[in-house]
């Protein structure tokens, strides 16, 4: 497959998919932020949600606090941020422009149709009380896009950069939305609000029902943990994430003859420290410290990814 | 039909080719029909679900920097142009004809120059036409095939007249409306279809891709390498690199996925270089190769000119081939069917008035507000000037930048563009058509039954280019009358039973699955 289409396919995918997780975390943080209004705790929501989408930087630039209307506009289309909601799928459908002919029609017609609608959308339907619509919509059309990829694709290569796409990205958002709540999962306080922050947690991932499903208890900050981090059977959680990376780079690397990099060994020792990790070790390490390697380690795998496929 | 009446400028009374005097023409018979037992809001609907459609699909056409929406649609007309079987093979035959002459006088004229020599065009306009590529003398492309794929863009006057009004034989595009425009009418009116019998166009990209095939070098073997060569995203027709390249299974490359060693072209993939046959060149000349033409084209590829020179790459269409559909050579390719193929043309010329003949101009300067004068290099419509619809300022104009610069213009007299029926704000009413087959040359010279029907949607506007607000509709070549058809469709009408039955099997599967996970 030509470099540059790897590249787009890649990049489709991981717009799209942010796209969706920026949705999904506003959602949870305005409900968040609703919950907690009376407690005066709202503004660490929108704050925690700025962090977790790695834009502190920029978004204090332009802004003093992180009001709601701020985060929601930072978050949802202003355009000088790359990872908001609109920036997003319009670089998603960018990419998916300049690979055409590597998309099946359901793809495209996902992809191309949310674009559509959503530049002829005015502002006020995104904002206010239309904003809980509005991101379950984006939801429910990146949904749409991964569903159409996962049915209508071949699976050959153009499938393989169009997956590994979405679960790097997934895996850096379940590491970001973890790691800025890293306090409440390691204090050993117990209220009402912390209990209400470890459901907005897993909901973030859409999760709280597999907690339920998988421990049949009360929850419990080790555990939630041990869920996104380690459990395989969530498929948002790094592990399950990380597999899926790993396979995926492993059958590209077979389709070249066996042709492997830096990148194919680092997802792989990545899998493994999750595979033979233990939440025990984890949080004694530190839950922070462990997060913060994880970030930093799927960037340094997007690097490597680049240079062995894309800009040799 | 049509408010005639408010029409400020003349009126040129032109060729309707549904309505004869004396009734609807026989080709035309069911679609008048249709037209009349189809009510106005019925049509509107589909209308709007025809634009619907080619805005998901994303067909459009890009124009950037003049504001507003780059991605255009191209108003579709939903009403088909009809041209008869007997109609279209005789247009067929002299398109096969003109094609072949052209691409004679390509390799001539990059070769022994024998036409020069037998005195029969002056040396001049060629050796000295900015669309001459020097670089190409003693270049012997694969089968002496120059221009690849020509558009040859028709206009009809009356029942038996067809004139060509332009060659472009460098990178016509337009195909991809073709096609696409008969898939929307498939799927809007598939009853209107099947009451016709059209020639289907869908082979075109397996024919296009046998064609590029076909011009590889030797040493490619059976499958060499096919890639379409595009300036990328921003480039108008880009809509249409993509589509053809994914109906024909080949990659889309822009000029950074391709590099040049030691006079092989290899295209950058995931699994390391990969070697180039042919290129479907998409791109002018002037940006292929910074190293030969354009120092600052950032599309093109260094070194690609060399590949080409040593045989190892093959470029469709050649470099060079403009030099064929200049619109000052023009006049003269009735005299290369005569000098290369001893036949006599089977398609008429214009009458064509070169500004920069003596004669001619003074003709053209006494006659401006009869004739339409064109830039010889210009395209897309810009440019030009239609004398009888022309205020005398604008004549006035034309008249001193011929003086000016002679060289730079044609003349030819305004011509009575036939009209379709269209479907416009006030109902339906006759718009001026015109029609660009497309003629693929390889071993062997491939015309699929089609073409683009390119309608001016204003009332009475002679110009059809879509970057002036022109339109396109299906066009169908209507096979004769037979048998056929019928035992088609019920076939697939019993396959679609059976399948429905097994649906329901795996809808009650599906239920049951859903119960054992909830439960």
């Amino acid at each position: 497959m030509l470099s540059r289409t790897a590249d787009n396919l890649f990049w489709l995918a991981r717009y799209t998919e942010r796209a969706g997780n920026v949705a999904r975390g506003l959602g949870v943080a305005s409900r968040m932020a609703a919950l907690t209004a009376r407690l005066g705790a709202e503004a660490d929501e929108w704050r925690s949600l700025v962090t977790a989408s790695g834009s502190d930087a920029s978004f204090y630039r332009k802004y003093e606090a992180p009001t709601a209307e701020a985060v929601v506009h930072w978050l949802v289309f202003d355009p000088e941020n790359p990872s908001g909601i609109l920036p997003s799928i319009e670089a998603a459908r960018r990419n998916a422009r300049a690979v055409r002919t590597a998309l099946t029609v359901d793809m495209w017609e996902a992809l191309n149709d949310t674009w559509n609608h959503l530049r002829a959308l005015p502002p006020e339907a995104m904002e206010g009380e239309k904003l809980a619509d509005f991101l379950s919509w984006v939801r429910e059309r990146v949904t749409l896009f991964n569903g159409a990829a996962h049915d209508t694709m071949l699976r050959d290569e153009a499938w393989r950069f169009v997956h590994l796409g979405t679960m790097l990205e997934r895996a850096d958002n379940t590491a970001r939305l973890l790691d800025v709540k890293h306090h409440l999962l390691t204090a050993e306080a117990e209220g009402a609000v912390d209990y209400v922050q470890w459901q907005a947690v897993l909901r973030s991932v859409s999760a709280l029902r597999s907690y339920q499903w998988i421990y049949r208890d009360r929850l419990n900050p080790r555990r939630i943990a041990e869920l996104m981090i380690l459990r395989p059977e969530l498929p948002r959680s790094l592990m399950a994430c990380f597999a899926e990376v790993a396979e995926t780079l492993e059958a590209i690397a077979l389709g070249h003859g066996g042709r492997r990099g830096e990148c194919h060994r680092l997802a792989g020792t990545l899998q493994a420290q999750l595979r033979y990790g233990r939440i025990d070790a984890i949080m004694e390490e530190g839950l922070h410290a462990f997060l913060t390697t994880m970030i930093e380690r799927v960037a340094a795998l997007g690097g490597e990814i680049d240079a062995f496929y894309i800009r040799h | 039909m049509g408010a005639a009446s408010s029409v400020p400028q003349a009126r040129i009374a032109a060729f309707d080719e549904m309505r004869a005097e004396d009734g609807v023409r026989a080709a035309y018979a069911d679609i008048d029909r249709w037209l009349r037992a189809t009510p106005r809001e019925q049509l509107d609907a589909k209308r709007r679900e025809a634009e619907l459609l080619f805005r998901r699909i994303g067909i459009t056409f890009a124009v950037y920097g003049e504001g507003g929406d780059p991605e255009r649609l191209i108003p579709f007309d939903i009403i088909p142009r009809i041209i008869a079987r007997s109609e279209w093979e005789r247009l067929a035959l002299g398109l096969r004809q003109r094609v072949r002459a052209l691409n004679a006088f390509l390799a001539d004229v990059y070769g022994k120059q024998e036409i020069l020599r037998a005195g029969r065009m002056p040396a001049a306009l060629i050796l000295e036409n900015e669309g001459y590529r020097a670089e190409m003398v003693g270049i012997a492309p694969p089968g002496g095939v120059y221009t690849h794929v020509a558009g040859i863009d028709m206009v009809r006057t009356g029942p038996d007249e067809f004139y060509v009004l332009e060659d472009n034989c460098r990178t016509p595009s337009g195909v991809s409306y073709m096609l696409e425009n008969r898939e929307a009418m498939l799927r809007l009116f598939p009853k209107l279809c099947a009451q016709h019998r059209v020639a289907p166009v869908g082979r075109y990209p397996e024919e296009l891709l046998e064609t590029l095939k076909a011009v590889a070098p030797a040493r490619a073997g059976a499958d060499p390498c096919v890639v379409l060569l595009t300036p990328g995203p921003y480039n108008s027709a880009y809509y249409e690199h993509c589509f053809l390249a994914d109906e024909m299974g080949v990659e889309v490359v822009e000029g950074a996925d391709l590099c040049v060693d030691d006079d092989i072209v290899y295209m950058r993939t995931t699994a390391g270089p990969r070697r180039v046959d042919v290129i479907y060149r998409r791109i002018d000349d002037e940006f292929l190769d910074p190293k030969v033409f354009r120092a600052d084209s950032l599309v093109g590829v260094p070194g690609l000119m060399s590949a080409y020179r040593a045989g190892n790459v093959a470029l469709a269409n050649a470099p060079g081939a403009g030099i064929a559909d200049d619109k000052a050579i023009y006049p003269y390719v009735p005299e290369m069917v005569r000098f290369y193929l001893g036949e006599e043309p089977l398609l008429a010329n214009v009458p064509t008035f070169l500004c920069d003949r003596e004669e001619d101009r003074r003709y053209v300067l006494a006659n401006l507000d009869k004739l339409v004068v064109k830039l010889a290099k210009g395209s897309g419509g810009y440019g030009m000037m239609i004398g009888p619809h022309a205020t005398r300022d604008v004549r006035e104009e034309f008249r001193a930048r011929i003086l000016a610069k002679p060289g730079d213009y044609i003349a030819q007299p305004t011509l009575a563009l036939s009209t379709c029926p269209t479907v416009v704000e006030q109902g339906i009413a006759p718009r001026h058509v015109d029609l660009r087959p497309f003629i693929l040359s390889g071993k062997e010279i491939r015309i699929v039954p089609g073409g683009l029907t390119r309608v001016a949607i204003r009332e009475g506007s002679l110009v059809v280019n879509s970057s002036q607000g022109g339109g396109t509709k299906d066009t169908w070549i209507l096979e004769d009358e037979g048998p056929g058809e019928a035992a088609i469709q019920s076939q697939s009408q019993s396959q679609s039973q059976s399948q429905s039955q097994s649906q329901s099997q795996s809808q009650s599967q599906s239920q049951s699955q859903s119960q054992s996970v909830g439960g």
